[in-house]
This record gives structure tokens, sequence and C-alpha cells, in this order.
């Protein structure tokens, strides 16, 4: 299981990847997203994957998954989610400002 | 008590005192307030002396390093005392001098905090025993130079000749670094006293050579020898009580006193007596020969200074044959004799460069102009100035009656020992040391005598000058009145510094030499010494008077070989080159930074787990396969490929939608409901808030970059995706650590709560959710201001 996921992740990041070498603004910001979500994956299957019950005590269990990178990824997603949001703004703002979202033709004066 | 160490440091508490104070003072101008440091510091070592002069030395350490063996360690000897007193006594009349020769819209606290900055590390330099210190000192003089020859930042001469010297002597300095690095991995110890003991076991050791030249390295840029001189010139665009405090009389001393403190070092050996005698003679004639052309005052004396170094050097490297082993008392005594001589012009050179540059100064100030071809007949508007440049330029010339003739004689006297020394092979090569030294004794009897005639002498061209010549204010004729009472006095009573300070100085040039340390006398009767002053004096008077008729001989020299070409083409070039490679990587394309980004991680990452055989795939471990899971795999998958292929922007942002519930089914399948429920609120919102934005954006444009950057950036994205890849498999593969999951599953006990998530976060890193609160908070104040912000528009904008 691990394995597979593990190769998704790396599927994912691959694409991601490609997309942050865009340069189309939406592309960049959506190859981010893809980004996290496949760090998010990665974080997860470190911890094991199955190897217990649900984190919540009082299950009639002994074993648990690891809680950890939940609660690491629970910070992430919601962090991830701010910067997707503030870059589509910043985004949004600069086609108002510069008329574009192609990247080469942002590129800055020499004197800048 | 660490009285010398509070010595060294007085100045820089002063320095920085000077500034905040400045202003509460009126209309007292703040350098009579500098003015009380070095006059201070001079009483204080001036009581050192009885007992200096008796044989004593002090000591004082601070611990401050010692696991490294860097301490503050001070050492107080006749060489290190004698530096201090020229430091303070210098210091003290330049002080003087500078409070008139500034003008009130200089700015004055920083000059004199720069001032006194260079005055504590000067002393620092002169007074460490440990190398490490003495370096620190060493380059803080050079950046406290920096300042002060940038004093007048608004030129640019000023800023380039600073840069200029900046560069050479720090790049001596980094050179001088190493050789003591090597010195201490040879001897274990950054004392100079110590390595002067340990050194002679190592004279085979592979970094005995390197150590030394790297250490003359230091001294010789520092002190202006041939090639390094370039420096100093443009260092004259400094303020004049600048050069002559710093360019001539202390900072470009230091390189002597390295070489100095380091014959008991590495004298005795042929290599480091030829170095720095040669070196020193090639600086000595060229410096006089270069004088004699510059039409600038101050460029004219600081090719004296120069030369005058180079001669001070060559007699140290003269003087340090008498640390050969093998030599007699008698020997010792005689090769001492150049080293006497050495510390004796260093005193004089300081007294006499000092009222020149003084005096030079006071026509700058007085007349409006140094340029010689400007000047002349001054001697009726300037008796007192042209009093005190007479006496200079004769002590300059070695004339007879001032300091300078005594000093000069002893040159002679050295020089022509070398040919019967019969040591380091001067039986083949020992006669050209005399010639040189005789030849630019005549040039520089030429250039003293131009000084003087051009500048007071002939008619006064009134036309050429914006001022009427008036004598300046005494307290600018009094420093170098002061000096040229000296320069006279030692000429009658020079044993009076001879006994008392060069004596007790030499010893630590050549130690054990003390019964042999020679007399000074103005006249020893009809000896070869005399007749070379005597051919001097005809041969320089001659070509002075014919200096029209030879003078071409300048021009057959090429004016674009010359080493200050070779340094301005090298700074060119390299600001070139650099400015092409910074250029040529950083584009101001944000895709070629993030190419960069992950081809780094790419091969460095990924590098480092192949080549360091971490890779390690061992598939035991997983847990079994569900067929949703695979149908999950499967389903996210495709959708990310088919985001890189789809043509319209909305299913691309559906098919992340696609991504982002799918990663929330496998929370739900991987034992993570809070994660899931997280997730499906998020990417709910994610979505809806790019449909939003795609309202104000314009449609997607087919991707138009040519195919070989598609290429580049797929085989980017395919080797970042399999680093990933086999990172997590390997890291999958091996249990290196325990867990410390196993903590937080008493959350019940420790926290008061049974969801174990919520229990970290909301308690055991319940500071880190706060943060994370916060940056929400800022993205959310950069989202607003981002929309309602509104930019002054331009009239040019190019907006479409």
């Amino acid at each position: 299981m691990e394995t597979l996921i593990i190769i998704l992740v790396g599927i994912l990041t691959a694409v991601a990847i490609y997309l942050i070498l865009s340069r189309n603004l939406i592309r960049l910001i959506l190859g981010t997203a893809i980004l996290s979500h496949a760090v998010h994956l990665l974080i997860l299957t470190m911890g094991g994957l199955k190897n217990g019950t649900v984190p919540l005590l009082g299950e009639d269990a002994t074993v648990y998954v690891d809680a950890l990178p939940q609660a690491l990824i629970l910070t992430a997603i919601v962090i991830s989610f701010a910067v997707t949001a503030f870059i589509l703004v910043l985004a949004y703002r600069a086609y108002q400002e510069l008329g574009t979202d192609d990247l080469e033709e942002m590129r800055g004066a020499d004197d800048e | 008590m660490y009285l010398i160490i509070s010595a060294i440091l007085l100045p820089f508490i002063a320095a920085a005192v000077i500034p905040l104070i400045h202003n509460r003072l009126g209309r007292l101008n703040i350098g009579w307030l500098a003015l009380a440091i070095p006059l201070a510091l001079f009483a204080f070592f001036i009581y050192h002396i009885p007992a200096i002069s008796a044989g004593d030395t002090f000591t004082e350490t601070l611990k401050w390093l010692p696991t490294v063996g860097i301490d503050m360690t001070v050492y107080l000897d006749g060489l290190s005392l004698i530096m201090a007193l020229l430091i303070t006594g210098m210091g003290s009349l330049v002080i003087i001098y500078s409070i008139y020769y500034l003008s009130s819209t200089d700015s004055l606290p920083h000059f004199y905090a720069y001032l006194l900055l260079f005055m504590g590390a000067m002393l620092g330099v002169v007074l460490s025993d440990n190398l490490m210190v003495l370096y620190v000192f060493w380059e803080l003089t050079s950046i406290s130079s920096f300042l002060l020859i940038a004093f007048w930042y608004h030129r640019k001469n000023s800023r380039a000749g600073a840069q200029k010297s900046l560069l050479i002597t720090v790049f001596g300095g980094f050179a001088m670094l190493a050789g003591f690095l090597m010195l201490h991995s040879m001897t274990g110890t950054f004392s100079v006293r110590q390595i002067a003991v340990e050194l002679t076991q190592y004279a085979n050791h592979e970094l005995f050579y390197p150590a030394m030249f790297l250490v003359l390295l230091g001294a010789f840029t520092k002190s202006a020898q041939f090639p390094f001189h370039i420096w100093l010139p443009d260092a004259m665009e400094a303020p004049t009580p600048v050069s002559a405090y710093l360019h001539s009389a202390t900072m470009v001393k230091a390189g002597i006193y390295l070489v100095a403190r380091f014959t008991p070092v590495f004298g005795g050996n042929s290599a480091w007596f030829w170095t720095v005698t040669l070196v020193g003679l090639v600086t000595l004639f060229w410096g006089a020969f270069n004088a004699i052309r510059q039409t600038d005052l101050k460029a004219l004396l600081a090719y004296s200074t120069i030369s005058q170094l180079g001669l001070i050097m060559s007699l140290l490297g003269l003087g340090s044959a008498a640390m050969y082993s093998g030599n007699s008392a008698e020997a010792t005594a005689a090769f001492g004799l150049a080293s006497f001589a050495a510390l004796f012009h260093m005193v004089n050179h300081s007294t006499f460069k000092g009222a020149l540059f003084m005096a030079v100064g006071i026509v700058d100030h007085q007349v409006g102009t140094r340029d010689i071809r400007r000047l002349g007949g001054l001697m009726a508007f300037l008796p007192f100035t042209f009093t005190i440049a007479v006496i200079g330029s004769m002590s300059m010339a070695g004339l007879p009656f001032v300091n300078g003739f005594l000093s000069k004689e002893m040159f002679f006297t050295a020089s022509l020992q070398a040919l019967d020394m019969e040591l380091f092979g001067t039986g083949t090569w020992g006669w050209i040391i005399p010639v040189i030294a005789w030849t630019a004794s005549v040039l520089t009897f030429v250039y003293s005598a131009i000084i003087i005639f051009r500048t007071f002498f002939g008619a006064h061209k009134p036309e050429k000058l914006d001022k009427i010549p008036v004598e300046p204010p005494a307290g600018m004729l009094v420093p170098p009145a002061i000096l040229s009472f000296l320069i006279i006095a030692l000429f009658f009573f020079p044993n009076l510094l001879g006994d008392h300070l060069l004596r007790p100085a030499l010893s630590g040039i050549v130690p054990g030499i003390d019964g042999g340390a020679p007399h000074i006398k103005a006249w020893h009767g009809f000896i070869p010494e005399l007749w070379m002053t005597v051919a001097i004096i005809v041969f320089g008077t001659i070509l002075f008077i014919t200096l029209r008729k030879w003078k071409s001989i300048y021009s057959l020299f090429p004016s674009n070989w010359t080493f200050n070409m070779l340094y301005t083409n090298s700074l060119k070039n390299l600001e070139n080159t650099s400015s092409y490679l910074t250029n040529s990587y950083m584009t101001g394309h944000l895709p070629h930074y993030f190419a960069y980004i992950f081809s780094f991680f790419v091969f460095v990452a990924g590098g480092t787990l192949v080549w360091s055989g971490a890779l390690n795939i061992n598939l035991s471990n997983d847990s079994p396969l569900s067929v949703y899971e695979v149908l999950l795999v499967v389903v996210m998958a495709l959708a990310a490929i088919a985001i890189l292929f789809t043509k319209s922007r909305v299913s691309a942002i559906l098919l992340n939608g696609v991504l982002g519930f799918s990663i929330a089914m496998f929370f739900v399948l991987f034992r993570a409901p809070d994660l899931a429920l997280t997730q499906l609120v998020i990417e709910t919102v994610t979505t809806v808030l790019f449909l939003v934005c795609f309202n104000y954006l314009p449609d997607w444009k087919k991707e138009i970059s040519p195919k070989h950057v598609k290429v580049r950036n797929a085989i980017i994205a395919a080797t970042g995706g399999l680093t990933i890849t086999l990172i997590g498999l390997s890291v999958n593969s091996v249990d290196l650590y325990e867990s410390i999951s196993g903590y937080f599953e008493d959350s019940y006990e420790l926290a008061g709560g049974r969801n174990i998530v919520n229990a970290i976060l909301g308690d055991f890193r319940a500071l880190d959710t706060l943060l994370e609160g916060l940056v929400l908070f800022i993205a959310g104040i950069g989202v607003f201001s981002l929309i309602r912000l509104k930019v002054r528009k331009e009239p040019n904008d190019n907006e479409n």
C-alpha cells in the first residue's frame, strides 16, 4: 500500500513541478496546490498506513495510527489554503495592474 | 591591572562617544576633546621610557578564546614603545593641525571618530603579541584608512582611492592571515615571541617559505612596497592631516613594524634577506624616480614616502643578516647597525615627512592649489611655512645639521657593509646595494629641491592662484614647527633618542645585541659615506638644474603598461565578468528561478541519495492493499496527468478538485477523520475561490514556450517526481529511530482530550496553532489590501 501511495506522490510531484515551471500564472498556482496535496500524502504515508485504529481514545483498541503526522497535515492544509488564496489574489491584482498573466511578459526592466 | 590594554581600548571608546556628545559642545571644536586622548596616551607611554630603556618589558594577558590559543596578549618592549610614541605623538600634532585645517562644514565627529578608531587599531597592531589579535587590529587600520581617504566622499577620486587602498591592503591582510595560520600549524602557538623561539626547528618544513612570503605580502602591501605602491598616491585624496598621519607617519609603517617584529622569526635566512632588501631597494629607486615627474605636491610627497619606506625596508633586510646563526658577536653587532638605522630613519621620516605634509597642506589651504606649475615665489608670503619646508626637505635629502643626515649616513654604511658581508651570496651581487642606494639618494635630493624651489622661489604667479597667500593661523604652524624643532634637535642630540628608545627597540629586532648597539655620531672623518653625500649634492644639483633637458626620459615609459593600468583593468574585467555571469542566470523570469531550485533539489537530494548509498527499497513492511485504495490511486493519477493536457481552465480546476476530494477519501481510509473533514471544507472553498478568480482573469492560452523549454521542464519535473518517490521509498524501507508519537497517546492524562490529534493541536502544540491562526490572519490582511489598495497611476502607465 505504502509503495503505491509513494508512487502516486511521485506522479503528483512531477505534475506539480511541471505546472510550476509554466509561464502561466494560474498554472503555477495550480501547481503549488497539487504540490501541497502530494506533500500531505507523503507525510501521512511516512507515519505508516492502516497499522492501527483511528486515534481516538476510548475506541476498543490498543494500537492507534500515528497521530503526529495528522496534526502536522491539519496545520499544513490550512496554511496551504491561506497561501493559495493569497497568491490567487496576487495574480488577480497583477493582472489588473499589468494586463497580463504571462510571467515572460511580467519580467522586469534591467534597472529594476 | 590591565593598563596597556585599557590604553588600546581608550581611543575606541572615545571614537564611540564623540559622535554622541558632539551636539552638546556648543561652539567648542570637537577636535580639542579628541586631542585629550592621544596626549594622555603619549604621556602614558613616555612614562614607560625609563623602565624600557633599562631593559624591562611589560606583558598583560586577557583571556579571550583560550581553547584555541587566542588571547588578548599585549607586549610592550622597545620596538612597540617607539611605535606607540610615534602613533600618539604624531596623533596629537595632527589633531591640533586638523582643528585649523578642516572647515566647519566638514563632518567633524566623523573625522575624529575615524581618526581615533585608527589610533586604537594601530596601537593594537604594535602592542599585540597574539597574531590573531594583531590581524584583527591590522584590518581595522585598513578600514579606518578607507573611511578617512573617503572622508570627502562626494568626490569620485576620493572614493576610487579609498577603494583601491582597501582592496590592496586587505588582499595583503588576507595573505598575512594565511601566513599566520601556517605559522600556527607549524609551531602550535599564535604568540610572536613563542614562534620566534620555536620556528628555528622548522626551517625545513614545507610551510616555512609559504608562511614567510605570505607574511611579507601583508607587510609589503601595507607599506606600499613595489609593485603594491600604487594605492598610496591615490590615497592622497584624503584630507592632508590624514595623509600626514596615516599615509606617511604611522599606518604605512605597520608593514615596517611587521618586518621588524618578524626579523627574529625569519631573520638569518637568505630568502628573507634578499626579498626584503631588494623589494626595499626597488621601491626606494622607483618611488624617488617617479616623485620627480609629479606636478601635484602631495603626489610628490606620496612617491617620496614610498621611496623612504623602501629605504627603511631595505635596511631591515640588510639588518636581518645579524640573525644569521654563524655570525660572530662582532658581525652581529655590525649587521645590527642596519636595523638600528632603520629604526632611526623611521623616526626621522615621521618627523620630516610630517612637517612637509603639513607645510604642503598649509600651501594648499592658503593658496588654493598644490600644483607646482601654478606655484612659485611663496617665500615672501609664507615665511614660516617656507622655513618649515626647508628644514623638512633638507632632512629628506640627507643634508648636514638635520636628523636625516645621520640616518642617511648609517644607511650608506649599512649598504657598503653588504660588499664585504660574505653571506647569502653578497660577494657576487652585493655591489648593487650601494649603487641603487646612492642613485636613489641623488633622485631624493632632486625632488627635495623641487619642493622648495618650485614652490617658494621663482616668480610669484598671482594670475594662476585663487587667493592671495597669507600665513595660516598659529594652530596650523605650531605642529610642523614642533616637528622642525625635533628634526634639528635630533641632529645635535641623537643619542638621547638612540640610547633610550632605539637601543631597546633594536633588541626587539636583534635579540641579544644589547651591548653592541651603535652610538650615533655626526662626524666620522673623511670616510666613503661622507664622499657619497658630497657626490649626491654635486650630482643632485646638476640634475636639478638640467631637469628640463632629461625629463623627456619619462616619456620612454609606456603609459598604458603601468601597474595602475593593470589594477584598473583587472578591476574593470572583474566587474564586467561578474555582472555578465550574474546577468546570465538572474534573468528576472520566474520559471527560470524555479528551474534552478528544482534542479538543485534533484542534484543535491537525489544525488546524495544515490551516491551515499542510502537508496534502499524494501517492500515487505507494506500494509495490505484494498480495492478502494487502488481505484483512488488510479483516479488521482489520471486526474493529475489530465490537468497537464486539459485545454480549459475550468476543467483543470475541477480536476484539481478531484485530487482534493480523493485525498479526503484517502484520509477516511487511512483513519484520519479530522483531516478528511478539514480537507473537504478547504477543498470546496479553494475550488470556489479559483472559480471566482477566473471571472477576473483572462482565459488560458496555450503554452507557447519553445519545444526545448518544454522538454527541459518535463525532464526537471520527471526527475523531481522520481527523486521524491525514491526518497519516500527509502525512508519507508528503514526504521532508524523509534517513533515519538507514543507520548501523545497519553493525551487524556496529559491534556484531557480523547482525540489525540485535537489534543496535539489544542494543547501540546497550542502555540503553533495560535501562530497558524496568525498566518491566516496575515494572509487575510494581504488578500484584503491587495484587493482594496489603489496605486496612484503614472501618466504613461503601460495599462492596456
